[in-house]
């Protein structure tokens, strides 16, 4: 049995506890908001520190976009606080309308002016009165924040729609950055861009906030995005943050099956739960924290199912899908030999013969038909068998 | 908004500026919908009139004034006018805009301006100058003759706005699915210009309605003429009352034919993205058949009317350019046109406002009073202004407040129309990325929608400006005593048989209308598809 060291997982599971730090940029508590009948946020607490980053995930009508509303002053929490900085900006009677609460906003497509150029845009929210040296202190500013954001100074001249989506979107971040705000809300930013400019304008956009010290809080219904992005991870469903944690903690050891699922790929086993030890289809695997005894269902993630040629297990190629760097496999596990005919059932066995997704670097060795020997790398998560969303 | 309210101090005691005792509803949304509820309101006056009028006026009454032989032979005409003009403007427009927009015709743009061009001469003109060529001219198929030329460009443009704006690849896949130019036309691309026909069909057959001048001058009975008569005859009679509510009841009937006919195509949608450009058949043998019909077609709408005028300003020499007459109308016509322009686009503003920003059953109920009230014939709104100013409020009756009130109700929907789309590409993410910037709201909202908004609001403007230049049922009845327009001039000056005197004003208006007209026939180029 392999127990981790607790320096390694050093979060909790759900972080609801830390909210009472003091230090935090930003607290969201208990917030509630209804849009007509339809109740979009149901109570949802949040702790960002100060210069950290957080990724708000979750599939689209979760709510987190209207969270993100919220914070940046757009909208009015029905229940519930706000504060930035420990000073209550929203709830309770008090509210702080968005242009006075210092908070930087870029939009999706980036919501640059059409009728301003780009350095008109970047310094729409400068007070050329209070910058030294007056109007030339302004150009100054935009050719200083355009370099930040990797962009030619002379592009303060074009208009927006002469540039590209990954353009606009740096320049939506020069804007915002403009005013030196010390908290930034992205509101999927990076979804209008191509996949290669995404993960590099994301990469840059990230730089930059975090050479500024900037603390940020990305909305962004890609796992992949948030996972690499952030340190601190709210997965969000159904109007209430379902986990709070650091990209590891929520990828690995999802607080339900559902978060599971949506932060990827996941080879869900029915599973028999005796101390810390599940045994399912795959053989007896680790679990820490089991919440339950007995029938579970068991978690791994496809990669921590590895072909390997002394593997105790045993499973079938059904198909391939090749992918160029790797190759998805699903195999068809055979079944234990406890179970097999003539042996008498055995309640440890739930399960056998299940169909199960993992990867592959090497398409070659993964011809349907053929047999494979399989081993399972660390340790599952096991949800009680009520988590089961209704089939 | 269900916010919490709070009793001052309660916060804490955070005194920082800025915070509000409590939370206010989002900027101005309240204010603007109870302003858009009384111009709602404001503008069911009319309906309002005729039904009230019609209520008191008893129901054996109403039976004997409706069911008589003079409404019979009104409502012959008019119908008979409808039926035979709206399906030749149907005709004219959409084979104008497939000639324009999709055959190798010779000079296309050129005939693509021309084809629009007639709209610049008001229809009281026309029929003047028709007059003028062919002195017998009267009834009926006059009638129809006047209101075609006139009216095909209302057709037309839409028309050929969509067809423009239709993406080819439509007609290709028509193509590759085995269908000849002629099929493909009729299959596919007609059935996707039943909006632009529908809602051209719709204009017309309301303009026929409508329309006063250019049926009194060739003698020409419809409901308009008749009220008209009533009107000048026993000023506020029950009579033209019940006329008037026969005129309104097959408004709305009109109205009603045209939303059902519209169908679910009303939300169809042309994606968005590059689109590759239309391919334009080949006239081969018929490239000269089209120049002819197009030439003749512009020759009688636009040449003809021209010409006549023109004629009649050589023929009445320098003395027709009495400046003490001449002046004042052209001075009164730009103030009533640019007052009345202004109000009509700052009133559209908060419906276009709600309709694009807070779309609900609320703003779609006000755009349904508002739909109503464009249908509305300008005698209608007269009549009703007249009688309800007598009666509510004496002072206001013969003044130009009332008069231009009047105007911004008969155009309100054209300048309703262009700040709708005007708005709506001026996102509210824009205004709220100009307030997390640090301007408060109103100000965002001055800098960016409101700046984002001015060019299609001074459309809007443009094409409520030309309606008033060319206004005169309306204006004949509400102008107060000594009013002067370009209109009424010519109109008093034809009446009196001097058509020499009154064709500098005739020439005044084409001029004015002019750059209007070719305004609102490149704003429908990028309207159409939105």
């Amino acid at each position: 049995m392999t127990q981790y060291s607790p320096s390694r997982l050093p979060q909790p599971r759900v972080a609801a506890s830390v909210a009472t730090s003091t230090n935090n940029h930003l607290e969201i508590d208990a917030v509630t908001k209804n849009f007509g009948s339809q109740a979009v946020l149901m109570g949802v607490n949040l702790s960002v520190a100060k210069g950290g980053t957080t990724a708000i995930v979750g599939p689209s009508g979760s709510g987190k976009t209207t969270l993100l509303r919220l914070i940046a002053g757009f909208e009015h929490p029905d229940t519930g606080s706000i504060l930035l900085n420990g000073a209550k900006v929203a709830g309770d009677g008090v509210w702080v309308p968005a242009h006075k609460r210092h908070v930087g906003y870029v939009a999706q497509d980036g919501a640059l002016f059409p009728h301003l150029s780009v350095g008109q845009n970047i310094s729409f929210g400068l007070d050329a009165g209070k910058l030294p040296g007056g109007h030339r202190g302004v150009k100054a500013r935009v050719a200083e924040l355009l370099e930040m954001v990797s962009l030619d100074a002379a592009m303060a001249k074009r208009r927006p729609h002469e540039l590209s989506g990954g353009q606009q979107q740096r320049v939506a971040l020069a804007r915002a950055l403009a005013r030196e705000p010390e908290l930034m809300l992205l509101d999927e930013p990076f979804s209008a861009l191509d996949a290669g400019l995404r993960v590099a304008t994301r990469r840059a956009v990230g730089k930059v906030l975090q050479d500024a010290g900037v603390t940020t809080i990305l909305v962004t219904h890609d796992q992949g995005e948030a996972l690499s992005f952030a340190d601190q991870v709210a997965v969000m469903r159904g109007g209430r943050l379902a986990q709070i944690g650091n990209p590891f903690i929520v990828y690995t050891r999802p607080a339900d099956r559902a978060t599971a699922e949506f932060l990827g790929d996941a080879v869900i086993l029915d599973a028999w739960m005796e101390g810390s030890l599940a045994t399912c289809s795959l053989g007896g695997i680790p679990v820490r924290r089991p919440p339950a005894q007995g029938r579970v269902q068991l978690m791994l993630r496809p990669e921590q199912i590895r072909i390997a040629e002394d593997g105790p297990i045993r499973g079938v190629v059904v198909d391939t899908d090749y992918f160029g760097p790797e190759t998805t496999v699903r195999l068809k596990l055979a079944v234990p030999p406890v179970l097999a005919e003539g042996a008498v059932a055995d309640h440890r066995y739930p399960g056998g013969g299940e169909i199960i997704t993992i990867r592959h670097w090497n398409a070659s060795i993964a011809r349907p038909g053929t047999e494979l020997c399989l081993r399972v790398v660390g340790e599952a998560v096991a949800f009680p068998m009520e988590d089961l969303p209704p089939a | 908004m269900t916010t919490k309210l709070a009793a001052p101090g309660t916060s804490g005691g955070t005194t920082t500026a800025g915070r509000g005792k409590r939370p206010r509803p989002p900027f101005g949304v309240s204010i603007v919908s109870v302003l858009a509820v009384l111009i709602a309101l404001f503008a069911l006056i009319p309906l309002g009139y005729v039904i009230v009028m019609t209520a008191a006026t008893g129901w054996d009454t109403a039976v004997d004034l409706i069911f008589r032989a003079r409404v019979g032979e009104l409502l012959l005409n008019t119908v008979l006018l409808m039926l035979v003009t709206v399906p030749l403007c149907l005709v004219l427009g959409v084979g104008g805009a497939w000639l324009v927009e999709r055959t190798q015709l010779r000079g296309h743009k050129w005939w693509a301006v021309l084809l629009a061009a007639p709209l610049a001469i008001p229809a009281f003109v026309n029929s003047y100058a028709w007059v003028s060529a062919v002195p017998s001219l009267e009834g009926l198929w006059s009638g129809v003759l006047i209101a075609t030329l006139s009216y095909f460009p209302l057709v037309y443009i839409p028309a050929a706005a969509t067809l423009s704006r239709l993406d080819p690849a439509i007609e290709q896949s028509a193509a590759s699915l085995g269908l000849g130019a002629w099929r493909t036309f009729f299959r596919v691309v007609l059935p996707q210009l039943r909006i632009a026909m529908t809602g051209g069909a719709l204009l017309v057959s309301l303009h026929l309605l409508a329309e006063y001048g250019a049926f009194a001058m060739i003698r020409f009975d419809t409901f308009t003429t008749a009220i008209m008569v009533q009107y000048q005859s026993t000023f506020n009679g029950t009579a033209g009352n019940m006329l008037a509510s026969v005129l309104v009841f097959l408004c709305l009937i009109l109205l009603l034919v045209e939303v059902r006919s519209r169908g679910s195509a009303r939300y169809a949608k042309i994606g968005s993205g590059a689109q590759a450009r239309a391919l334009r058949l080949p006239l081969h043998a018929y490239q000269l058949p089209a120049q002819l019909f197009l030439t003749a077609l512009t020759a009688l709408a636009f040449g003809l009317p021209l010409t006549f005028v023109l004629r009649w300003i050589i023929a009445g020499g320098p003395d027709i350019w009495a400046a003490d007459e001449f002046l004042p109308a052209l001075l009164q016509t730009l103030m009533y046109g640019l007052a009345g322009a202004l109000a009509t686009t700052v009133v559209a503003f908060p419906m276009a406002y709600l309709a694009v920003r807070h779309p609900s059953w609320f703003s779609k109920a006000l755009e349904l009073s508002n739909y109503i009230t464009s249908s509305m014939p300008g005698i209608v709104v007269g009549l009703a202004f007249v009688t309800v100013s007598i009666k509510a409020a004496p002072s206001l009756y013969q003044t130009s407040a009332l008069l231009i009130a009047a105007y911004v109700l008969l155009f309100l929907p054209r300048a309703l129309v262009n700040l709708r789309s005007g708005l709506s590409q001026a996102p509210k993410e824009l205004d709220e990325a100009a307030q997390a910037l640090g301007k408060p709201p109103l100000l965002a909202f001055l800098r960016v929608t409101l700046r984002l908004t001015a060019p299609a609001a001074a459309g809007g403007a443009a094409l409520v400006f030309l309606a008033i230049v060319n206004e005169l049922t309306a204006t004949l009845l509400l102008s107060p005593n000594g009013t002067r327009t370009l209109a009424t001039e010519f109109w008093s000056k034809s009446s009196e048989i001097d058509y020499a005197g009154a064709a500098p004003y005739a020439l005044l208006m084409i001029l004015i209308s002019a750059p209007m007209t070719y305004l609102l026939f490149q704003q429908s180029k990028k309207a159409a598809g939105q």
